[in-house]
């Protein structure tokens, strides 16, 4: 099946506005009769659930968290990527389009990526309003910073904490909406599947967390706001609490999966310490504005960093890509690091990890300087570390941050699935096959504050769903199978826990399908990853009861999502026979570790879709097509 | 497991549920690596009692690395445990001897019931900010980022008191379980910007209007807050509120009626 | 839930607004205590000054009745209030921790529910030990001096004058501190001034208070011999 995404035609920059001026809205006194459900309350699903309580509609928002500021966009660090040119630097929409659509390396929707650059700007001036305090300049204007993969200086950013700030002004809109009766917000309670009557998304059946009742929830669209699935490699940046389980359960209900190989992984994180690790801190990428990233020349070179000589530190992005050097985009310096702890000439414990330098910056600038713009980052390291960056050089390795692919959906975010609407990371739609820094941020905003409102009303307005009431048989169908599942996983009375399974799965994800795959590791995981399911089907044990907090439970239901998610994450990225952005196979790469894609065969979107367990999935692909950007081989040298 | 492993003696909260009786439970923890973080080694402990066939601890966490403020935890009788500036997700074992002894006990003030074990609600919270801590700006109705010039020094002190990460940890410090220095994070943060302006007095009112209607105490200026505080919000924010408080109290005016004709 | 109007805000009713309040009443309460320390000074200048300035106050009626009202319905609602608040700071509470390992609390901030009735306790018996006379085993109506000096040469009525004025010098400490934070008039570049003059300034009425009946029980300050010999051969006599 060839897929729509219903992009519009005709000049990129006036795609949108000819879009909005072209849908049907919905009059202002019927707005109220809509009630929508977004699950997640992270930038995208907090923003989007206040924009849309603002215009009248009834919303109810779900989340996992005891409250929906605490959703894992509040970790991002480094900033919100916006087309303002407020530096005088020669930006502009186009070029942040332009920077968006290389970066994804030419995987991702022209017509998207446009619409997200020039709706950049507004998410600055919303969040300005909302009292979020962004970085000024002397003058009182907002100040700036540069990130990877660009050569403008478009970052907005609050300190080290912006994502935490960006989040607090979404919240405090939805707060506003909660006060005024607008919203109605469900913390503790997660979503474990998805209601569909006629082919349409209706509702979402939930467990509440606190007292384990099962509830169905129905309204006239649901929205999935529930970010990424890069916690299936167990240790990632993600929260311990990120999870695929909407998303996934959503795929088996009919939504398509589109692109689940593209992960990305990040080059900054605090490296592996141990095998009680359960989770990787990641360092924003900001630091490598000011830090030199390098190992030692030699193979095996054990002495301490303040005792190689210059001449024998090897400063291998500012080698390999001298103009973008330490900025070279995320997938391209992960994979470098990989490569120099792969020739043996990592640094640290188990050898799995590469200098980040600041001495040169604090040599040349201060250390008040670098402690005003990176003290927070670097007394994060010092606690974690027990070691003083300003005098010793931090250690750094990639890790699983984030997820490109996502559900499939189309120019208005809606999926393959009528009535079901996926914003933020939990959709594919953006990025391509590597996102670029502070673009995450952006896209949550974008697709919350400035996109759902028009698509979702030209939804309703257009369709004008029919009424479903709780007493109807499908409800009470999936209702049941919910409760069935939870009994299943309560019932098993194995020997190991939810998480030595996650952790099984991560370590054959991460090894065969992480920053570099190929086809004999990819068909073992294929092999190995059932063999684990299966295991958790025989020797799986969560203890404690149905109708209370049972945090084991809750994992257990989370990892048996994953254990599948990873079985076609594989598979997807075996049959995407090319390397693009954060999908690197071995099998196509320069001769000097760039990677090769083939856009002959592989410039499209793939889109899977569940067929039933222990059945195929079967593929299905989007064309893209580049009218406004050429494809080009991307280059950062 | 090394040489330098610490043998740990735990204590720990153990309540099935909201309204039955909790109690101290001690469990040996040996082999805790001093480079594991604090919720680390509580992932090891739950491990073994898992295997042990004992329902494991449930303690909230979430992005474990100090910015959600899911976690907390009061340790030996501090909240977020011996480290300055530092949630109990960013502790690390490296702090403890061999032989320790560690008391752990969930956050304890009656508008924050216990859930179970270490794990308390936290929504009252959640109610103070509905009830006034936001700007009231639709999506669409802003004017240019940088139409409103915020003075540098505004900016930093704002974003100081926004650093909050809503943990609770004050209210688990204070001798009083007050949530003044909370409340006066979210007052100082809006009202020392430009656009925080319009709302600043009617906010401040409604939301010690709500901080009082969920039961928290009054503050006694103790200062436990602040020490307990991981992100180093200042006492100085209380005064800020009550100062704000003061000048609302005084100026009020009752509110009068603003539908337009039309 | 929907906003609360704020027509249904009673600013004072709130737990800020009390603090206010109680930071109001501390603040007349140390001035009047400021005053009276001053005041009593005169103790050391002899009989004839410090009689002459507790006439004074007795002849100017008007003034001093409004200043026993005001002083009493200082006292008054400043109990209240801060048992209201008391009251309320411990249901917010209701289970207490095993072991609570206190970072920042002074002592004077943890102890302003003890230093306070103690306080309170003995303003009632202060007051009948010197204006009113019921507690004094001689009182003459009209002579401050020889009322102080036979006062205080008990040495338990000393030690408890003592105590209680240690007591005074906590709760003035927290409570100037407290007054400044709770008005709102704290701020980055005060903070540290501001906690010198406090403890200078509470330090002096709690070391001036303890002189008097330390001044009495040395010997420093005496019944003079000449103009009192009754007393004095009474205090011979023991």
């Amino acid at each position: 099946m060839k897929l729509n995404g219903k992009c519009p035609t005709g000049p990129i920059d006036t795609q949108w506005s000819r879009y909005k001026n072209e849908i049907k809205l919905v009059n202002p006194s019927n707005k109220r009769k809509f009630k929508l459900i977004m699950v997640g309350s992270g930038l995208a699903g907090a923003s989007g659930a206040a924009s849309l309580a603002e215009l009248g509609y009834n919303v109810e928002v779900f989340c996992y968290q005891d409250s929906p500021r605490r959703a894992h966009s509040i970790a991002a660090q480094g900033g919100i990527n916006a087309a303002k040119n407020y530096q005088n630097d020669g930006d502009s929409v186009y070029r942040l389009f332009y920077d968006t659509v290389k970066g994804g390396d030419f995987r991702s929707r022209e017509s998207n990526v446009h619409r997200l650059a020039e709706v950049s700007v507004n998410i600055i001036d919303q969040c300005v309003a909302q009292g979020v305090p962004f970085a000024r300049e002397y003058g009182g204007t907002l100040s700036n910073r540069s990130f990877g993969g660009a050569q403008v200086s478009r970052t907005f950013y609050a300190r080290g904490q912006t994502g935490q700030q960006l989040l607090l002004g979404a919240y405090q809109a939805l707060e506003r909406q909660i006060g005024a009766g607008a919203v109605k917000m469900h913390p503790r309670t997660e979503m474990l599947d998805l209601i569909v009557v006629d082919g349409r998304a209706r509702g979402i059946v939930t467990r509440d967390m606190v007292t384990g009742k099962i509830e169905s929830h129905l309204g006239d669209a649901v929205m999935l706001a529930t970010g990424g699935y890069g916690n299936i490699f167990y240790l990632s940046t993600n929260a311990k609490g990120c999870n695929v389980t909407a998303a996934w359960r959503a795929h088996r209900r009919g939504a398509f999966f589109a692109n689940p190989c593209y992960t990305q992984i990040h080059p900054t994180c605090i490296p592996v310490a141990g095998d009680y690790q359960s989770k990787l801190t990641l360092m924003s990428e900001s630091l490598r504005n000011d830090g030199r990233i390098w190992v030692p020349l030699r193979a095996g070179d054990t002495r301490a960093p303040g005792q190689i000589p210059e001449a024998e530190r090897d400063y291998y992005l500012e080698r390999k890509y001298p103009s973008y050097g330490n900025l070279a985009p995320r997938d391209i310096s992960s994979r470098a690091a990989k490569q120099v702890c792969d020739e043996g000439r990592g640094v640290g414990p188990g050898g799995r990890g590469v200098y980040l330098d600041l001495a040169e910056s604090i040599a040349r600038l201060g250390e008040g300087t670098i402690r005003e713009r990176y003290g927070n980052l670097i007394e994060m390291y010092e606690r974690i570390t027990g070691e003083d960056p300003y005098k010793v050089p931090m250690r750094i390795y990639p890790a699983s941050h984030y997820t490109m692919g996502g559900l499939w959906v189309d120019y208005n975010l809606m999926s393959n699935l009528t009535g079901l609407f996926v914003l933020g990371e939990a959709n594919f739609s953006d990025h391509g096959a590597n996102r670029l820094g502070a673009s995450a941020l952006m896209q949550g905003l974008a697709d919350g504050y400035f996109v759902i409102p028009y698509t979702m009303g030209n939804y309703l307005a257009t369709e004008k769903p029919p009424k479903v009431d709780l007493s109807h048989p499908e409800v009470k169908k999936v209702e049941a199978e919910v409760a069935e599942r939870t009994k299943k996983l309560l019932s098993m009375k194995g020997k190991r826990s939810p998480d030595s399974f996650h952790k099984e799965v991560g370590k054959v994800m991460w090894e065969k399908c992480g920053m570099a795959r190929n086809e004999a590791g990819l068909k073992e995981a294929l092999q190995a990853i059932p063999a684990i399911r299966e295991e958790f089907g025989k020797n799986l044990s969560v203890l404690g009861g149905e109708a209370e907090l049972n945090q084991t439970l809750e994992k257990a239901g989370r990892v048996a999502d994953f254990l599948e998610l990873g079985e076609l994450m594989c598979r997807d990225a075996l049959v995407r026979d090319e390397s693009c952005g954060g999908h690197f196979r071995e099998e196509h790469q320069t001769p000097d570790g760039e990677a090769v894609r083939n856009d002959e065969k592989f410039c499209h979107v793939a889109a899977w879709e569940w067929t039933g367990e222990g059945k195929e999935p079967v593929r299905h692909e989007e064309a893209l097509e580049f009218e406004f950007v050429h494809l080009a081989t991307r280059s950062y040298k | 497991m090394s040489g330098n492993d610490l043998h740990l003696t735990l204590k720990v909260w153990r309540q099935a549920g909201p309204n039955v009786p909790g109690k101290l439970v001690t469990y040996d923890a040996p082999g805790i690596s001093p480079h594991m973080s604090f919720l680390e080694m509580l992932d090891v402990v739950n491990e073994r009692l898992q295997e042990k066939g004992e329902e494991p601890i449930a303690f909230d966490h979430d992005c474990r690395e100090g910015i959600c403020g899911m976690c907390g935890l009061v340790i030996n009788g501090v909240a977020h445990g011996p480290r300055r500036a530092t949630t109990t997700c960013q502790l690390h074992m490296r702090y403890y001897k061999d032989g320790d002894t560690i008391v752990i006990e969930p956050w304890r003030a009656g508008p924050f019931p216990v859930i179970k074990d270490l794990v308390v609600d936290r929504a009252p919270f959640d109610r103070i900010i509905a009830a006034g801590g936001f700007i009231s700006v639709s999506t669409g109705n802003a004017p240019d980022g940088n139409a409103i010039p915020v003075p540098k020094s505004s900016a930093e002190l704002s974003m100081d008191a926004a650093a909050c990460i809503g943990c609770a940890a004050c209210v688990a410090a204070c001798p009083n379980a007050s949530a003044m220095l909370f409340v006066s994070a979210k007052v100082s943060h809006l009202g020392l910007l430009p656009q925080g302006q319009p709302e600043r007095k009617a906010r401040v009112l409604r939301m010690i209007a709500q901080m009082d209607a969920e039961g928290f105490g009054g503050c006694t200026n103790i200062g436990e807050c602040e020490a307990a505080c991981p992100k180093e919000i200042k006492l100085e924010n209380i005064a800020r509120l009550n100062r704000d408080y003061l000048a609302a109290a005084v100026t009020r005016r009752p509110e009068t009626g603003s539908g337009g004709a039309g | 839930m929907s906003a609360i109007p704020l027509s249904d805000i009673r600013p004072l009713g709130a737990t800020v607004g009390k603090k206010v309040l109680l930071a109001v009443t501390g603040l007349v309460m140390y001035g009047f205590v400021f005053i009276h320390m001053v005041g009593n000074l005169q103790l050391y200048a002899g009989p004839e000054k410090i009689n002459h300035y507790g006439e004074l106050l007795q002849n100017a009626k008007p003034l001093l009745w409004t200043a026993r009202i005001v002083l009493l319905a200082a006292v008054g609602i400043h109990i209240l209030l801060s048992l209201q608040l008391w009251l309320k700071n411990r249901a917010a509470r209701p289970v207490k921790y095993s072991h609570q390992d206190y970072q920042a609390a002074t002592y004077a901030s943890r102890t302003m529910i003890l230093s306070g009735p103690i306080i309170g306790f003995f303003i009632v018996y202060h007051v009948l030990h010197f204006t009113v006379g019921w507690a004094h085993p001689d009182f003459v109506k009209g002579d401050v001096f020889h009322n102080v000096v036979v006062g205080f040469q008990n040495p338990f009525v000393s030690g408890f004058y003592v105590l209680a004025m240690v007591c005074l010098g906590f709760h003035l400490y927290h409570g100037a501190y407290s007054l400044f934070q709770t008005l709102g008039l704290r701020g980055p570049t005060v903070d540290k001034r501001l906690k010198v003059v406090l403890t200078a300034i509470s330090m002096l009425i709690v070391i001036a208070n303890i002189s008097f009946p330390l001044s009495v029980l040395a010997g420093i300050v005496k019944l003079p011999a000449v103009s009192a010999p009754a007393s004095a051969s009474l205090a011979a006599g023991k």
